[in-house]
């Protein structure tokens, strides 16, 4: 057996790996739910039921899927333009502050001036978090990946202190959390009744953007050739440092949105466990999407799937949830093997 | 020496290959091959860009793995596409495009893949002794502790041919190992080829230049769209019999009558800029300015200057008898400044874009957008205007540019160029790696602009090209260029002197 190198992959070749690692990871899930002292087939159907079996399990899922989507969408926009964005956790961040700091009385403006206006900010602050870095990279060709990285320890740090001082809650009994938003500064649920918030409405909406300015604008022209080929491209008269910083804002505002949607939708305040890591597993959520802005929404749904589905079961038969950061994992790596698979052809003589 | 004198004895070949067929999608790139070589053989391969000698020697190689066809080493077949076993078999083979680790040394890229699995060090002292071996066996001068990421291009196309001979090879393919060097560089190389002939080994050459062709071969194939059309023995053939098999037809260069001088559009006067130091140029209209030299002494950097990437430290560079306020890429665009640069792969082209998005590289902004949204229906009708005038042989617009042979790139960058109707245009190496059709075609196109009155910078390794198609010559030699010769005003000798440096004294 021996690999064929392919020039053009089609269309079915290229939606190949994700599913393959996708079912394989499914695989491996069985044997170790199997291990655990769960039937596999008990395990799935409980993870399936738990994250889709009913409107609330399904509604929650959409709700734990839309910072993913912000934070996939963030990672998805840097990395194809070799903007190596580690950080969008601190940006997710960054855009909750912002919100709590205006949406909590700040500006006593009417819901539909008052939410664009955190949207905004948030994504303002969210994109100068990441410009900083940018510029480093840019100007003195210091590594994205260390200081985005290490932001996000600094920043968190820094959330912290501002939970424990400036923005903490007179009324929270010492709780280190923030005042709630005001009633203007909530998104509203999208129907009434139901638990889902325009959040997610406005993660899709993103989403496409995202894909109409990679496909339909200069920029997203520019951001491609950048992350292709630096040298041809600034050879071409692009200017490859401007670009590397818009990429850097458009992608710090998308991590920060993902903030202020989490606050203004669903928490209604910020505490410091705010996010469980979705900046990294947005890193996650990007690759299983190889990187393309609608394939975000999918592998974001998925993710979510796992993880709300994994909650459900493992409440009911006491499979540990570890099982869903095996099932993400595993079809992390699978993923990249898959791909070979869309470079090369499998020969046999 | 005479190729015939080392003489291919006539026994069993060492390789042989069978009835080769392969096809990519619905370019057939190989049709029924065969041919078989000999010990102590020198086999030149010539075809037209894309007629399929890269592909057959990959298929030898075991890189690709034939449709049809069997590969023979020493009697016995090679299984098809396992690199490993032709290696096993003692087949080599110095890639188009090098396959080194930048970030590794000389041995370390020359041990590497060489020893057993599980082996716990690469035994660096055994290593580089034997390399050193080599190299002074062979003249393939190269210090084994050097990182390959800082070796010059000629370099580490010895450390390629070092690493061949380490595993013991009997048959070196090499595939237009010439392309990339100097006329010296060239000479060396053939020196070490001669060496290994005279050990017995066998070699596969591919080329566009004939006169190196007629010089080492002993037996030439010459392929064409993907067939074996001719094969002679390098004593009953010569150089123009080779080109008209090869393209088909008569060949014929174009002639280039020298012409007077038009107004000046572009003057560098005392302009210092990376190597280059206190230099003075003058462009004039209706004319091709020549740049003699070998490579590394600043050519990069004078059409780096000229082409907006690089920026001048002082002396002064005028457009149009205008200093511009600011310079860069997108400015010297602007100014009528059109730019073949010398490498395609990595400056010219994005080798993952498609034809479409390749061509308006420069222009997206200014022609092919509105209001920052892409025009992408003009864009590919625009390409397909391109691929139509400029005869770039793709299956499509959408073709991604790599899949392209070399010439066609060239074609597609050139035509990028002149669609602008470039006011100056500076070519740098455009025909490097191209067949002859395509260097004729070039060479008439830049005519072409030359004679409706662009000032044409045109910078060369090939004395040959540079003499016949310039009006006016300068030389360069480490960052120094030599006052401006008219066509014929100095001999090669003369060139020569200048290029080692002589003369710079007195001019300046
Ligand atoms: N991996 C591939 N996928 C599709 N087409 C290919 C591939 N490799 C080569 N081709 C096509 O096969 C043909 C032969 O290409 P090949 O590289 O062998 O030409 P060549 O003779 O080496 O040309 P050059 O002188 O430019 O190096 C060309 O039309 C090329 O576009
Ligand atoms: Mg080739």
């Amino acid at each position: 057996m021996r690999l064929e190198p392919i020039s053009q992959p089609s269309l079915q070749r290229r939606l190949l790996p994700p599913t393959l690692a996708i079912l394989a990871s499914f695989a491996i899930a069985a044997l170790l739910a199997q291990i655990a002292g769960g039937n596999p087939f008990a395990v799935f159907d409980l993870i399936f039921k738990g994250a889709l079996g009913s409107k609330f399990a399904l509604l929650e899922t959409l709700n734990r899927a839309t910072p993913l989507i912000f934070t996939g969408l963030a990672v998805a926009v840097a990395f194809r333009a070799k903007l190596w964005n580690i950080g969008a956790e601190a940006q997710l961040y960054a855009g909750a502050v912002i919100t709590v700091v205006l949406g909590t009385g700040a500006l006593a403006w009417p819901a539909p001036v008052l939410l664009p206006t955190l949207a905004i900010g948030a994504a303002l602050a969210g994109a100068i978090v990441l410009l900083i870095p940018a510029m480093l990279k840019t100007r003195f060709g210091v590594d994205e990946v260390v200081t985005t990285l290490l932001f996000n320890f600094i920043f968190l740090l820094f959330v912290s202190y501002l939970l424990e001082g400036p923005l903490k809650d007179p009324m929270g009994m010492g709780w280190p959390k923030s005042a709630r938003l005001i009633p203007e500064a909530r998104l509203p649920r999208i129907v009434e009744g139901l638990r889902l918030h325009w959040g997610f409405a406005l993660a899709l909406i993103c989403a496409v953007v995202v894909w109409v300015i990679d496909r339909k604008t200069t920029l997203g022209f520019e951001m491609r050739a950048v992350g292709q080929n630096p040298e041809a491209a600034a050879f071409a008269g692009i200017p490859v440092a401007k670009v590397i910083l818009k990429t850097a804002l458009l992608s710090g505002g998308l991590a920060a949105m993902g903030g202020f949607s989490e606050v203004a939708g669903l928490k209604g305040s910020l505490t410091l466990d705010l996010s469980p890591g979705f900046g990294y597993t947005g890193i996650v959520v990007a690759m299983l999407a190889l990187l393309n802005p609608l394939g975000v929404v999918a592998a974001a749904l998925f993710v979510a799937i796992i993880f709300v589905g994994a909650d459900s079961m493992s409440r009911a038969i006491g499979v540990p949830t570890y099982l869903a950061d095996i099932m993400l994992a595993s079809a992390l790596l699978l993923m990249v093997l898959a791909i070979l698979f869309t470079k090369f052809r499998v020969r046999r003589d | 020496m005479s190729a015939l004198e080392t003489g291919a004895e006539r026994a069993d070949p060492v390789l042989r290959m069978q009835g080769i067929t392969k096809r990519f999608g619905s370019v057939t790139a190989n049709e029924d091959i065969s041919f078989s070589l000999h010990k102590g053989e020198v086999i030149a391969l010539l075809g037209e860009n894309g007629a399929g000698k890269t592909t057959l020697m990959n298929i030898l190689f075991g890189q690709y793995s034939a449709d049809k066809g069997v590969v023979e080493a020493f009697g016995t077949p090679l299984p098809a596409g396992a690199p490993r076993a032709a290696l096993d078999a003692g087949v080599g083979m110095v890639h188009q495009h090098f396959t080194l680790a930048d970030n590794l040394t000389v041995w370390e890229n020359i041990a590497l893949g060489t020893q057993e699995l599980g082996a716990f060090s690469l035994r660096p002292a055994r290593v580089k002794a034997k390399t050193r071996d080599l190299s002074a066996r062979f003249h393939l001068t190269v210090d084994p502790d050097a990182r390959v990421g800082a070796l010059t291009v000629g370099e580490r196309q010895r450390v390629e041919i070092l690493k061949a001979l380490y595993r013991e090879a009997k048959v070196l393919i090499l595939d237009e190992p010439t392309a990339v060097l100097t006329p010296q560089e060239t000479d060396a190389l053939f020196a070490t080829l001669r060496e290994a002939i005279s050990m017995g080994l066998s070699i596969v050459f591919i080329s566009h230049k004939l006169h190196e062709v007629m010089a080492i071969a002993h037996r030439v194939l010459v392929l064409r769209h993907g067939r074996l059309v001719a094969e002679r023995e390098i004593g009953d053939t010569n150089a123009e019999e080779l080109a008209s098999i090869m393209v088909g037809g008569e060949v014929r260069a174009p002639e280039v009558p020298a012409l007077p001088a038009g107004p000046a559009l572009l003057t560098l006067t005392g302009a210092t800029a990376g190597v280059l130091q206190d230099v003075d140029l003058t462009l004039n209209a209706g004319q091709i300015t020549g740049i003699a030299g070998v490579s590394g002494n600043g050519q990069g950097a004078l059409s780096d200057l000229i082409s907006g990437v690089l920026t001048l430290q002082s002396g002064e560079m005028q457009i149009a008898g205008q200093t511009p306020t600011h310079w860069d890429a997108r400015t010297a665009i602007a100014h009528g400044v059109g730019r073949i640069p010398e490498d395609r792969h990595k400056a010219g082209t994005i080798a993952d874009f498609d034809l479409t998005e390749n061509a308006i590289l420069e222009t997206y902004q200014t022609d092919f957008s509105r209001a920052g949204w892409m025009d992408w229906t003009k864009a590919r009708r625009h390409t397909e205007h391109l691929i139509q005038t400029y005869d770039v042989r793709c299956p499509g617009p959408d073709t991604p540019i790599r899949l392209l042979s070399g010439g066609n790139m060239q074609k597609l960058i050139l035509g990028r160029v002149l669609e602008e109707n470039p006011q100056i245009i500076v070519a740098n190496q455009p025909v490097r790696g191209l067949d002859i059709g395509a260097v004729n075609y070039v060479h008439s196109r830049l005519a072409a602009a030359r004679e409706s009155g662009s000032a044409i910078l045109l910078i060369s390794e090939d004395l040959d090209e540079i003499m016949k198609l310039s009006d006016k010559i300068h030389v360069i030699s480490e960052g120094r260029l030599s006052p401006a010769f008219l066509r014929g005003a100095l001999s090669v000798a003369e060139i020569g002197k200048w290029m080692a440096g002589q003369g710079f004294a007195h001019a300046s």
